[in-house]
């Protein structure tokens, strides 16, 4: 399998607290992997420096062949790479369908798709993705007032309309009612199989990760602690201490 | 023409009503014949203010400054440029539609790169800062303002003799009716929503890959176009350009674009409309009715607006019938 997506020695502070020290990672085209790490070890800012949200100081990203560390937000995620956000981000006084007609793809200089209607097939789409996260019924509603664990359904679904080669989740589980957790994994599997979409997911429940990721990193400190298999990363002592410390 | 579509029949027999009102209005009432042209350029501020301020999210305080710039430039082509009359006219208001569009792209690309709040605080001065500087500026008559050509068939008779002013009610209606219908073409298209996005969430909206930067200068741009065409055909209405008082007014025409927008209910296509209609009436009632206290009276109304109907007239009417408006809350399969 290719690499999609190589992370190298990348370097981020805020002020004095270094929030990635040194970090590569790689992830594999069309599998599921795994990052994760205790409360504060850097995972959400990773995910920033690399979909371009904040100017990394030090290291490289490429993307899919592509050199992408300098480039902004909207121009990589025109190449392929979406996010979803840890606090949820959706268009509150949109309804849901129009949240997805606006994430779906367009070529940015064709400039008579910004000037006309949002084509049925489009529409289509929509449909079948808000139906594929059991959002069908509430598609004329505002999505500013659905629960939080709809809210990150239709953000997942928004990704999905984009169509993205990888598709980053920023802990697609945390805050959503337990007995829905199974759903969302099962989900996140069928849009990689599916789909084909490759996904790197970060996600604080060690149950949900290793059921789910092929591939696993695991960030403590900013650093790189561990990255192998579920299993590899489930033995390893230091992140057993790392969580262990951590709780 | 899909964008002429009128599938809603509440929509459609209150634009027929208005149509009616705006083509008789002039015939039954022709002594008020300035006031009305002045509604119309009311609903042209309202309609372009909300273009950026109510749909996307970025509330202009210097909006005025292109009603401005179109004022001058159009009677400047009028005085300058040699032309006939109504070629002039027309010249003029194009000129003052591309100039004031292209002074939005300039400022836009400097200040759209701010986000909300900045950007609101930053466009505060630009409206006081144009008017000081065309006081100074003696080519377009510094502090003593220029006067409009005179209507050819008003030159014999004196300005009230009406042939102008019908002249330019038809323009200014004109010029309302095209704003109405660009932006009810506008919002439905994918660059409407792109415009609601960046209001609710603009990191998203980067996130997705729109090209925020370029929707924001756009949409102000076009707003400012507009607002361009209307200054040159208000600079005629009024006759007589002064640059702190009719051009860049910010106090008065500045503040009544966000207000008349709130009133009626921002971030709505009916909504500028109404709120227009509404302040316009009533300002002219108190001007007739509470002479003196005219002001006063006017900041009462201004404040029970903002605490009675924080969401505008149809953002309220929006939230307790919600069906008329075809919005949803009950979910349906
Ligand atoms: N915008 C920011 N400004 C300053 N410090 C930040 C900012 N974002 C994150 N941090 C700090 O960087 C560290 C890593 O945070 P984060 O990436 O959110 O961790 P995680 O997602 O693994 O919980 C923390 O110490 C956090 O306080
Ligand atoms: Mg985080």
């Amino acid at each position: 399998m290719s690499v999609l997506l190589n992370v190298q020695n990348v370097n981020k502070a805020y002020g004095g607290v270094v929030a990635n020290k040194d970090v590569s990672l790689q992830v594999k085209r069309g599998e599921i992997s795994g990052l994760i790490g205790p409360n504060g070890s850097g995972k959400t800012t990773l995910f920033g420096s690399i979909v371009g949200a904040h100017p990394i100081d030090g290291g490289r990203i490429q993307f899919d062949g592509e050199e992408i560390s300098s480039l902004r937000v909207p121009q990589i995620a025109r190449l392929g790479l979406s996010r979803t956000f840890q606090q949820t981000r959706i268009f509150g006084e949109m309804d849901c369908l129009q949240n997805m007609r606006i994430a779906s793809p367009m070529q940015a200089r064709h400039f008579g798709q910004w000037l006309s209607r949002v084509p049925a097939s489009v529409d289509r789409r929509a449909d079948e993705l808000l139906d594929f996260v059991g959002l069908h019924s509430k598609r004329l509603l505002k999505a500013g007032s659905l629960s939080f664990g709809q809210q990150k359904l239709l953000e997942f679904a928004m990704a999905l309309m984009n169509e993205p080669k990888l598709l980053l989740l920023d802990e697609p589980t945390a805050g959503i009612n337990p007995t829905l957790i199974n759903g969302v994994v099962d989900r996140l599997k069928r849009a990689n199989e599916e789909m084909g979409i490759t996904l790197l997911v970060i996600e604080h429940n060690m149950r949900v990760i290793m059921n789910l990721a092929t591939h696993i990193t695991c960030l403590a400190h900013g650093e790189v602690l561990a990255s192998g298999t579920p299993d590899d990363v489930r033995d390893d002592k230091r992140v057993v201490d790392a969580y262990l410390g951590a709780a | 023409m899909s964008f002429l579509a009128l599938k809603n029949p509440r929509e459609a027999s209150v634009m027929a009503a208005l149509t009616v009102g705006m083509v008789m209005a002039p015939f039954f009432f022709p002594q008020l014949l300035q006031q009305l042209t002045m509604l119309w350029l009311m609903v042209v501020f309202a309609l372009t203010w909300d273009m950026t301020g109510g749909q996307m999210g970025y509330n202009s305080f210097g909006n005025v400054l292109f009603f401005g710039i179109g004022a001058y430039a159009g009677v400047m082509v009028q005085r300058e440029a040699g032309f006939d009359y109504h070629t002039g006219f027309v010249v003029g208001v194009l000129a003052a539609t591309v100039l004031a569009g292209v002074v939005a792209m300039v400022l836009g690309i400097g200040m759209l790169g701010l986000r909300g709040h900045y950007f609101a605080i930053g466009t505060l001065g630009l409206g006081i800062a144009a008017g000081e500087l065309a006081g100074a500026w003696d080519l377009i008559g510094a502090g003593s303002g220029l006067t409009s050509p005179l209507y050819p068939a008003d030159a014999a008779h004196g300005r009230s003799a009406g042939d102008g002013g019908q002249f330019f009610y038809w323009w200014m209606a004109g010029l309302a009716v095209v704003c109405f219908w660009v932006s009810r073409a506008l919002y439905r298209t994918r660059f409407g929503l792109a415009l609601n996005a960046i209001r609710d969430d603009e990191d998203k909206a980067e996130a997705l890959g729109l090209p925020t930067t370029s929707i924001k200068i756009f949409a102000w741009s076009l707003s400012a176009c507009l607002l361009g065409a209307a200054g040159a055909i208000a600079g005629n209405v009024i006759g007589f350009i002064d640059p702190k008082d009719v051009a860049f007014a910010g106090a008065t025409f500045g503040v009544w674009m966000v207000l008349m927008a709130i009133l009626g209910g921002k971030g709505t296509l009916w909504g500028p409309v109404l709120g227009a209609v509404i302040f316009h009436l009533t300002q002219e009632l108190f001007w007739t009715y509470l002479l003196g206290w005219q002001r006063v009276a006017l900041g009462l109304f201004i404040i029970s607006i903002v605490v009675f109907f924080p969401e505008g007239i149809l953002g309220s009417l929006r939230t307790r019938f919600p069906a008329l408006f075809g919005v949803r809350v009950e979910e349906r399969s």
